[in-house]
């Protein structure tokens, strides 16, 4: 399917170790902000996740009679992603549960990296989301380890201790709620953008994941396309929906599923007018999960339905030969 | 020896869910515990040998061109006593079983075998088919249903109309194993691992 360009080509020295360790740099933002934020639980479930997940990989690379490509760093990244992806509070097996699944059935059975048609971390975590929903949804959340009162680099308002996700107080009390729990409009924007709300450890800290995202961008590691269509897309049509744009923007997991996980080489349409309709159609199904469905949340969910129809949107467009003439755009083969 | 491979062939080789992928929807449907297995395996066997017997017995007579709905007529007759009696006496499975008793006219396991065996052959030889591919279809959506209901739910029922035994299995449930999504998981990588073994065979 995949269709090289026409010659002359130029020798780029991006692999998969380059990108795979970048990616990896470029997650330790929202790896620190973590651990600022939710305490050292956050890094020991951070450590577990990724330990698990090279462990899973090799044994099912042994198992199946592979050459163990473990050091490329793809199942350390999957592991940290799903870390990133579990509340605070998690007993330790859910997220060991979730990578063993997302590494073993998704990436492995499928044929190893390149093959997954899903994005392996978020099927993880959709997997343990519905089999221990409570605990996956449980934000009791001890905000404040110690140490920010000593490093309040912030100014953060020590006293807000959310118990649920801002997404979830705004849509079974609404804004209003919201708002007065964090004192104002402007406050809320300020503290969800810096991270100091309820919600899974690496998703809150939108400064970070934005650090870590202009850092891929700088290396060229991916294209800012497909998570900018997509924000802009969830921020219009919350818009247009009589909703707060800004707060849906900077709430939730957007950022972290935007820029780490809609940017997913093996999952997402190849050509650029694929990741248009890719984006759009997260954005779309973002906004009608969040605010028509019984759950506060719908990034996880709509990256994998965008997975599932990545091949369809691939088949549809397609890069046209240069001087070949075709029918709307459009070849048939 | 013939007659016996007839018998055999039902239970690994040829096994209807594993290898032939028949009866996949009340196999995924109703496999949430181990007794809604055994009992949807039992009712279907109870039809297959049924329907087996009497197409097998009436072949002959059967035109080429309606074969579809003979057989149709005559498997549907066997259903309506399994769940006429299955109402009556044991309530229970019956609720549980639901939609898919009356679903197991369409089982294209029976339809299957009538179709390819009991059309063509005596009367003995479809019994020993029935029965074989029966007990094949029961322990399949048996294994099926205990590796669901163990991880599912964390327990073991074997029990029905207050016979039988419930076992506690130290697991916290997970409950998208009792849900659809656990189940077409379940029984691809049982596919998986079969294939693997096949192929390994070859």
């Amino acid at each position: 399917m995949l269709k090289t360009s026409i010659s002359p080509h130029i020798h780029s020295p991006q692999n998969i170790e380059y990108a795979m360790r970048n990616v990896l740099i470029a997650m330790v933002p929202a790896l620190l902000a973590s651990v600022y934020f939710f305490g050292v639980r956050a890094l020991w479930l951070e450590i577990i996740s990724i330990l698990t997940a090279i462990l899973a990989e090799t044994l099912m690379q042994l198992l199946l009679r592979k050459p163990v490509t473990v050091s490329d760093g793809s199942a350390a990244i999957t592991g940290l992603l799903v870390a990133f992806n579990m509340p605070p509070n998690i007993p330790f097996y859910v997220p060991v549960v979730a990578t063993a699944l997302g590494i073993i059935v998704v990436k492995q059975l499928f044929g190893g990296l390149g093959h997954n048609i899903f994005n392996p971390a978020l099927v993880g975590r959709v997997f343990v989301m519905f089999a221990w929903l409570p605990e996956m949804t449980t934000w009791n959340v001890p905000l404040h380890p110690d140490w920010i009162r000593h490093f309040n680099l912030f100014h953060i308002n020590l006293d807000s201790i959310t118990s649920a996700t801002p997404l979830a107080v705004n849509k079974l009390q609404g804004m209003s709620a919201l708002v007065s729990q964090f004192g104002s409009k402007t406050q809320l924007y300020l503290q969800s953008f810096l991270g100091n709300t309820g919600g899974c450890i690496g998703e809150t800290s939108e400064l970070a994941i934005l650090i870590g995202a202009f850092y891929l961008f700088s290396r060229k590691v991916i294209w800012p396309t497909v998570p900018f269509v997509y924000i802009i897309t969830v921020a219009v049509l919350t818009a247009l929906m009589g909703q707060d744009p800004l707060f849906h923007i900077l709430s939730g997991g957007l950022f972290l599923g935007a820029f780490f996980m809609a940017t997913d080489y093996v999952t997402t349409p190849m050509t650029l007018s694929g990741s248009l309709v890719y984006a759009v159609g997260l954005g779309l199904l973002t906004v009608i999960l969040r605010l028509k469905s019984g759950l506060p949340e719908g990034v996880s969910f709509s990256i994998l339905l965008m997975n599932g129809l990545t091949p369809l949107i691939d088949k549809l467009i397609r890069v046209r030969t240069y001087g070949k003439q075709s029918k709307r755009g459009r070849d048939h083969e | 020896m013939s007659r016996w491979n007839e018998l055999t062939k039902g239970i690994i080789k040829e096994n209807p869910i594993f290898f032939i992928m028949l009866g996949l929807c009340p196999t995924l449907a109703v496999s949430t515990k181990v007794i809604y297995g055994i009992g949807m395996g039992i009712a279907a066997t109870f039809v297959l040998i049924g329907s087996n017997i009497f197409i097998s017995l009436i072949r002959n007579f059967i035109p080429d061109k309606i074969r579809i709905p003979c057989y149709i007529v005559v498997i549907a007759t066997f259903v309506t006593i399994v769940d006429y009696i299955l109402n009556a006496y044991v309530q229970p499975l019956h609720k549980a079983l639901g939609i898919y008793i009356p679903l197991i006219v369409v089982n294209c396991i029976i339809l299957g075998r009538a179709e390819a065996y009991a059309g063509q052959n005596t009367v003995l030889n479809s019994i020993l088919d029935a029965i074989g591919m029966g007990i094949g279809f029961t322990l399949a959506i048996t294994l099926i249903a205990l590796i669901r209901e163990i991880l599912g739910s964390g327990t073991i029922t074997l029990q029905m109309l207050g016979y039988g035994w419930v076992w506690e299995v130290p697991v916290k449930p997970m409950t998208i194993m009792v849900l659809p999504p656990g189940a077409l998981l379940t029984i691809g990588i049982l596919m998986g691992i079969i294939n693997h073994f096949k192929q390994k065979e070859k």
